[in-house]
């Protein structure tokens, strides 16, 4: 089978390039010389070179000669070009040009709980494949490509000669090919028939449900990689995708991401195995061009930007985010930032309404900093360089193949005409060339109307008209002017005089002096002829008299890109807290009228009357000063879903991997106190993926909010949720409490037997990613937080634990503790709960809000969670919720939310106290902080200050002053005649609970299957 | 099950309580005159009477003031010292299904939301369940009285007001439809997906949002046009949903109405306008755009969850803290409440969570007191401590706005001493006792 391929193959590229010759001929041969000789031309080489007064020699399909003074040789047709420009035809890299459009069968709706749509576990697709539909190497474009006339045309007449056909779907998407956009036949146009191989995060068309979310997707193409490797050295199976999969690793690694996190996430994962991939990206990269920078990857980016908003009603441009009117603004510099920052990019018509709007994105790119000469590379050499085919196009060289325009002037001025693009030799007509220029004023005498003059202006060599009649009826009129040639048609309604419209048909009789004559019709009647002769050069408009409003400046970036984002990050200060109510959460305990003295990012001091030294000092008299309170369970910051719950264990999954730093959330939480949260994912499923602590360092990247250097977690779960209680549809297994103990019996069962094959030497066991994180836990190098409710479940996963021999380390929610806490203290595990959550469950129908107090007298380490971006605003109020349920004492209560799941996290080494050499991570209160009259005023983290509750008024006032700077600059680019758009506000993020279920990629594919279908 | 586990409950109950949640009955009618002296008396319509002493007889408060200046014997009836603590009006829970719904996932247990669209006809009283293991859980929080109120539709049926402790619905209620409520048709301004989506708005079944918010607007006109006709003459045929309008129109009945967004707000306000009603407004997420056009139409406000996250991205963060103090000082009438039934315990947080952040103790009371009374048309019976009023109220070791010191030791309904025990205090109890713990 391999063999037959790679005969396939040869054959296949040796014939292309003679592929008509195969063809038999119905009747007599019709073969042209196909020699061509422009001359008088300025032939732009390439971005380097350009050659005045040229000649271009062409022979059939390829270019004979490039220069100057070159003797044309018998046999040439010449075309004069008058001095007009030769420039390589563009390219582009990313298209879907010629790719049939593939069905989508999975977008009906979410796996198992909602939707309605039965569970789909492994491959529907007939054959020796991968057992998911989304890995699918095997796709070969240049069996599926057709020739499609009509997109070939849009793309020609935008300058385009040659394109990359990708088929976009899956993860693993195959090879891609890159064609001419001649017509004829597929056999002629191919360029490079496995021009990449193609990778996205997207699920696509596969019917099967894993992945679900964007870190399913990430962990899939992590497991394909290995499962590749191992392809490689077994006998056991026979797979045709990882066997393409393995041979496409030569190609170019070519990846479609949406945004610039998905820039950085694939980049991390190619680089786990030695892989640099180009980056076909959407426009936003110049919000963290550093980073995106740092990939070291190629881009492909789109030249399509926001449309302007339409902000006359104020109340629809009140809708308007910051977020929204700050990428209206900034995306147009997208490319110039690109190009500042030394990053190699091609650019892609892909994300255009229509390919013709290219050129008057570009020209908005270039006033917003791209500069001439990279814009010509970044659609010629540098898209020819990514699909090695820059042997044959790109630039305009001897043996190359005969593709360029020729264009009235410089490619990239406004008001350039593209008349020519030549497909391997193929003339195709955009815009005629030798038209006369018919542009001037002239005296008409028309009969049944009088003397009157007609003025012709515009492009092309005219094409708008207006007549003016001077004296007695004085009028001045557009007039709807076409011209065929030299034949002109001239339609105008002068009122009276005669009424009614008057139309003017008639031809070219004088070139010099020019001048017209034909048949004059007015009002519908035939009423004799009309001439017209040449009277003097079109004067430019003159110019109004106001003189015209200074372009508004660009606004700065901000980090995050969304309000309340920092235009200069807060830095890291030598700060002592004066005079202060200390809560240290050590043996000291709570320390009235202390000071705190931070310093580089640690608790350098605590105690009475420091001295300042050159430290900031602010006064917190009357204040409280606690520790950074800890969320051990939170579903913010984080993108693509928070479940990956298409299977019933998902521990190859990593929150890591799916880090937001753009939610607006991060900094909410910091104003109610929050520095560090346990980003977890969902309680989809009886072993969920991995956790991420991360530390809320508003503005920073994602891998920069990363806790660092602590203990890897892990999300189980029991319960109605793991058994899709809520759906009557599914067919997961499992279904009832007495499968959840099952999977987990199984899956460490697996666990040991693999550790056990990965430790004898020379084995072939395929690496498991999920499997390695269960023995990751056996082994206590990775623990475990389990969401549970009912002391049955409790106790059944203790037992589990016991039998197969691995810890729990932290029951979450853990509703009904109170009844086990005997048994949790005795296996000491931890309990991370709900104040008084109660009733909207069955399972929970006898949660109590004694809970956190019960365990917490029993002996367990106790913290209050909140599941909940809401709720996390005030996990110091739940924490005083202990005091009213129960009476904990209030130096106890604060430990609920702060030391206590420093402790269950492990990281009380860092954070949960105000003690000397501890993260600076800290809150000053208005108030006690169990309060409801608390209010955090300043909280750090590292010793800077994220939030301030007066810097915040400040940063309100300054946003309103720039979003109203942006909406006057869409007033203004409305009334210079921008097209815009409806003033609709963005939904706010998703908000992330254990219960959200959602299949992400369907949700994505649906939205853009809309879009395309407008 | 339900009732494998109420008997399990009272059967040890039987054993190591003296009450469980089945046998926690409401309290006897008062029997005696009871006196409290010496407690910080919050009244409810602003005032705080330090050191002050409240007489109640037959359910009615019959004397409230400055203790200095009275003197009780033991023969005057129960004394009671309250000294450095506080006393309030009983609170109430404006607009929640309390009641009407035991466990929100199980679909039996969930009576607050009827199908269709156009339920005036639709009344929560008969179905609120005086059994429901929730509402003694909020007693002892101070929640004494609350609105149940239906859910379903456009126009979702008229709430009651009830007091918490009793029999059946028929003892519950203080006063049967005071309010129909009903949700204004949105003006669409998001649109769909997540993350941008389409332009232009999703057009729903083929249908531009737009255009079904306005044809939603005219239903409701012709509903309420032909409601008010119907009220004014004797009609031919009967009509259950145009008879069930008559008293918004005779005043006996308010008029709710959810709207959130600034041009939402005015649109609705208009609309009852017309009808010659002045509405409560319910959400009101952008009131506070909106005070003197609120003040000039006598518009009062119920700032649904001051616990809840902004709307927008670019909101303020407090904002959601913030309105109901930038209403209340601006001089509109605000009533605070929140979401749920079980959630009702914290909603004398919401009342403390809005004087932090921008208004006074006693003005943040008020408006899960007296504005809470009147908005629902009951403030002549309760709602304050004044003498005629219901004696409905309780004493709170501490500032009961605040979790840290809400600590209800005895409360009050109609004069009635009721039992603060509930399901949630017996488990404590039940588990504390078997590992020998406090």
């Amino acid at each position: 089978m391999k063999k037959i391929l790679l005969t396939l193959a040869l054959v296949f590229s040796t014939a292309f390039l003679f592929a008509q010759q195969t063809y038999p001929v119905n009747g007599s041969y019709d073969v042209r010389p196909g020699l061509y000789a422009f001359t008088n031309a300025n032939i732009v080489v390439n971005a380097n070179q350009t050659i005045s007064n040229g000649v271009l020699l062409v022979k059939d399909k390829t270019i004979q000669s490039v220069g100057t003074g070159t003797a044309i040789p018998k046999g040439y047709v010449v075309i004069d070009l008058k001095g007009k420009y030769i420039y390589p035809s563009l390219i582009d890299a990313f298209t879907s040009y010629g790719i049939p459009e593939a069905q989508r069968a999975g977008a009906a709706g979410g796996f198992g709980g909602f939707g309605g749509r039965q569970s789909v576990f492994t491959s529907t697709k007939k054959g020796a494949y991968n057992w998911n539909e989304s890995i699918r190497p095997e796709t070969e474009v240049r069996t599926v490509f057709t020739i499609d006339t009509k997109k070939a045309d849009d793309l020609r007449k935008a300058g385009f000669g040659s394109v990359n056909a990708i088929s976009r779907d899956g993860i693993a998407r195959g090879t891609s090919a890159a064609v001419t956009l001649n017509d004829g036949k597929e056999n002629e146009v191919m360029l490079n028939d496995q021009s990449a191989a193609n990778y996205s995060f997207n699920r696509g068309t596969s019917s099967n449900d894993y992945p679900s979310s964007l870190m399913g997707s990430i962990a899939l193409l992590r497991q394909t990689y290995m499962d590749a490797s191992w392809y490689k050295g077994q006998k056991e199976e026979y797979n045709i995708s990882l066997e393409q999969f393995n041979k496409q690793q030569g190609l170019p690694q070519l990846f479609e991401a949406d945004g610039w996190a998905n820039i950085l996430r694939a980049d991390k994962v190619a680089k786990e195995f030695g892989k640099q991939f180009i980056i076909k990206s959407t426009g936003d990269e110049y919000q963290r061009v550093d980073a995106v920078k740092a990939t070291g990857a190629t881009l492909i980016i789109p030249i399509s930007f926001p449309k302007a908003f339409d902000v006359e009603d104020p109340s629809d441009a009140r809708n308007l985010s910051l977020a929204q009117l700050k990428s209206w603004e900034l995306a147009p510099t997208n490319p110039g930032v690109l190009e500042k920052a030394g990053i190699k990019f091609a650019l892609t018509t892909y994300g255009l309404d229509a390919p013709r709007d290219f050129w008057a994105n570009i020209q908005q790119a270039i006033s917003n900093g791209l500069s001439e000469k990279q814009a010509l590379m970044a659609v010629t050499e540098i898209p020819a360089g990514i699909l090695g085919i820059n042997d044959k196009v790109g630039t305009l060289e001897k043996g190359k193949l005969a593709n360029f325009l020729i264009t009235s002037e410089n490619l990239f001025k406004s008001g350039n005409i593209i008349f020519e693009n030549w497909v391997q030799g193929k003339r195709f007509v955009v815009n005629k060339m030798d038209v006369t220029d018919l542009r001037g004023t002239y005296n008409l005498n028309i009969d049944g109307v009088g003397s009157t003059i007609l003025r012709i202006t515009g492009t092309a060599g005219g094409s708008v008209a207006a007549i003016e009649r001077l004296g007695a009826d004085s009028v001045k009129t557009n007039a709807t002017f076409t011209r065929n040639g030299d034949w002109v048609t001239i339609t105008f309604n002068l009122k009276k005089n005669p009424t009614g419209d008057v139309r003017l048909s008639g031809y070219l009789t004088g070139a010099s002096p020019l001048a017209f004559s034909g048949d004059v019709i007015v009002n519908a009647m035939a009423a004799g002829s009309w001439n017209g002769s040449f009277k003097e050069a079109a004067k430019e408009a003159p110019k109004r008299d106001e003189p015209a409003k200074p372009a508004i400046a660009n606004g700065p970036l901000i980090f995050p890109f969304i309000a309340f984002g920092n235009t200069t990050m807060p830095v890291q200060e030598t700060v002592l807290l004066k005079n202060a109510t200390v809560w240290t959460n050590e043996k000291e305990g709570i320390l009235q009228n202390a000071d705190v003295l931070m310093e580089n990012g640690k608790i350098k001091a605590v105690g009475k009357n420091l001295a300042a030294g050159s430290a900031k000092v602010i006064d917190a008299t009357g204040k409280h000063i606690t520790a950074g309170l800890i969320d051990e369970h939170s579903h913010i910051a984080a993108s693509g879903g928070i479940n990956e719950g298409a299977q019933s264990v998902s521990a190859e999954v990593r929150i890591a991997d799916v880090i937001n730093s753009e939610d607006v959330n991060i900094y909410r939480q910091l104003a109610g106190g929050v520095t560090t949260s346990h980003i977890l994912h969902g309680s989809a499923n009886a072993i969920g993926g991995q956790s991420q602590l991360i530390k809320l360092r508003w503005g920073k990247a994602p891998e920069e909010l990363k806790f660092g250097g602590n203990d890897g977690f892990i999300k189980f779960a029991l319960g109605e949720n793991v058994k899709q209680s809520s759906s009557t549809s599914s067919t997961r297994f499992p279904s009832t409490r007495m499968g959840v103990e099952q999977v987990y019996v199984d899956a460490f069962t697996r666990a040991k037997e693999y550790e056990k094959a990965m430790a004898v030497k020379g084995n072939n066991v395929r690496r498991d990613l999920e499997l390695d994180a269960l023995v990751e836990i056996l082994n206590n190098k990775r623990f475990i937080t389990c969401h549970s409710y009912v002391q049955s479940e409790i106790n059944m996963l203790i037992h589990v634990a016991d039998s197969l021999g691995f810890k729990i380390n932290t029951f979450t929610h853990i509703l009904e503790g109170y009844k086990v806490a005997d048994k949790m203290k005795a296996h000491g595990i931890a309990a991370s709960t709900f104040s008084d959550w109660w009733a909207y469950k069955m399972e929970v129908q006898e949660a109590i809000p004694y809970n956190g107090k019960i365990m917490h007298n029993v002996g367990i380490t106790t913290a209050f969670n909140s599941d909940d971006a809401e709720m996390a605003r005030r996990l110091n109020q739940e924490a005083g919720k202990s005091v009213l349920y129960g009476g904990v004492p209030e130096e106890d209560a604060l430990k609920f939310v702060t030391l206590n799941p420093a402790r269950m996290l492990h990281v009380d080494n860092r954070v949960g106290s105000i003690k000397v050499g501890k993260d600076a991570d800290v809150v000053i209160w208005s108030a006690n902080p169990l309060s409801i009259y608390a209010k955090a005023e300043k909280t750090f983290v590292d010793g800077i200050a994220y939030w301030d509750i007066d810097r915040d008024a400040q940063v309100q006032k300054a946003q309103k002053t720039e979003k109203a700077r942006i909406i006057q600059k869409l007033a203004d680019s409305k009334n210079a005649g921008a097209r815009t758009q409806r003033a609709f506000g963005e939904r706010p993020p998703r908000l992330y609970a254990c219960e959200s279920e959602e299949d992400y990629w369907a949700e994505v594919n649906q939205m853009e299957g809309e879009h395309n279908h407008e | 099950m339900n009732k494998y586990i109420s008997t399990a409950i009272a059967l040890f109950a039987s054993v190591s309580l003296s009450y469980g949640q089945a046998n926690i009955s409401p309290a006897k009618p008062q029997s005696q005159r009871i006196i409290v002296l010496g407690a910080t008396i919050h009244t409810g319509d602003g005032k705080v009477i330090e050191n002050g002493y409240i007489t109640l007889e037959k359910g009615k408060i019959t004397g409230i003031g400055d203790a200095t200046t009275v003197k009780f014997s033991a023969n005057d009836g129960r004394l009671i010292t309250a000294s450095g603590k506080h006393i309030y009006p009983g609170f109430i829970a404006p607009i929640t299904n309390l009641g009407l719904i035991e466990i929100e996932s199980v679909k039996a247990t969930n009576d607050q939301d009827e199908l269709g669209d156009n339920n005036a006809h639709i009344r929560s009283i008969i179905a609120y369940n005086t059994d429901s293991k929730v509402p003694a859980t909020l007693r002892s929080n101070g929640i004494l009285m609350a609105q149940i109120t239906p859910q379903g539709g456009t126009i979702s049926g008229s709430s009651s007001v009830v007091q918490l402790d009793a029999w059946n619905w028929e003892d519950a209620a203080i006063k049967k439809e005071d309010a129909m409520h009903m949700t204004w048709p949105a003006a669409p301004r998001g649109r769909g997906g997540f993350g941008g989506g389409r332009p232009g708005g999703a057009a729903l079944g083929g249908v531009d949002p737009n255009e079904r918010t306005q044809n939603a607007i005219a239903e409701l006109n012709k509903f309420f046009t032909e409601a008010k006709l119907y009220s004014e003459a004797t009609p031919a045929v009967t009509n259950t949903r145009l008879a069930a309008m008559k008293g918004l129109f005779n005043g006996s009945e308010k008029l709710f109405i959810t709207a959130n967004v600034q041009k939402d707000i005015v649109a609705a306000v208009t609309f009852a306008k017309k009808y010659g009603i002045t509405p409560v407004i319910v959400g009101a997420d952008e009131a506070y755009m909106l005070t003197d056009f609120l003040k000039t139409n006598n518009v009062a406000v119920v700032v649904k969850q001051p616990h809840a996250l902004p709307n927008n991205v670019d909101d303020d963060v407090n904002m959601p803290y913030k309105n109901a103090a930038a209403l209340n000082n601006a001089g509109v009438t605000v009533v605070v409440s929140i979401d749920g039934f079980w959630q009702q315990r914290n909603l004398p947080f919401m009342a403390g969570t809005a004087s932090t952040w921008g208004m006074s103790k006693e003005d943040a009371l008020k408006t899960i007191t007296l504005n809470a009374a009147k908005v629902m048309g009951v403030d002549k019976t309760t709602g304050s401590l004044a003498v005629g009023k219901d004696a409905t109220f309780f004493i709170s070791a501490g500032d009961a706005l605040d979790m840290k010191s809400n600590k209800v030791e005895e409360a009050f309904i109609q004069g009635r001493s009721i039992n603060l025990d509930n399901l949630h205090k017996q488990l404590d109890k039940k588990f504390s006792d078997k590992y020998g713990i406090k």
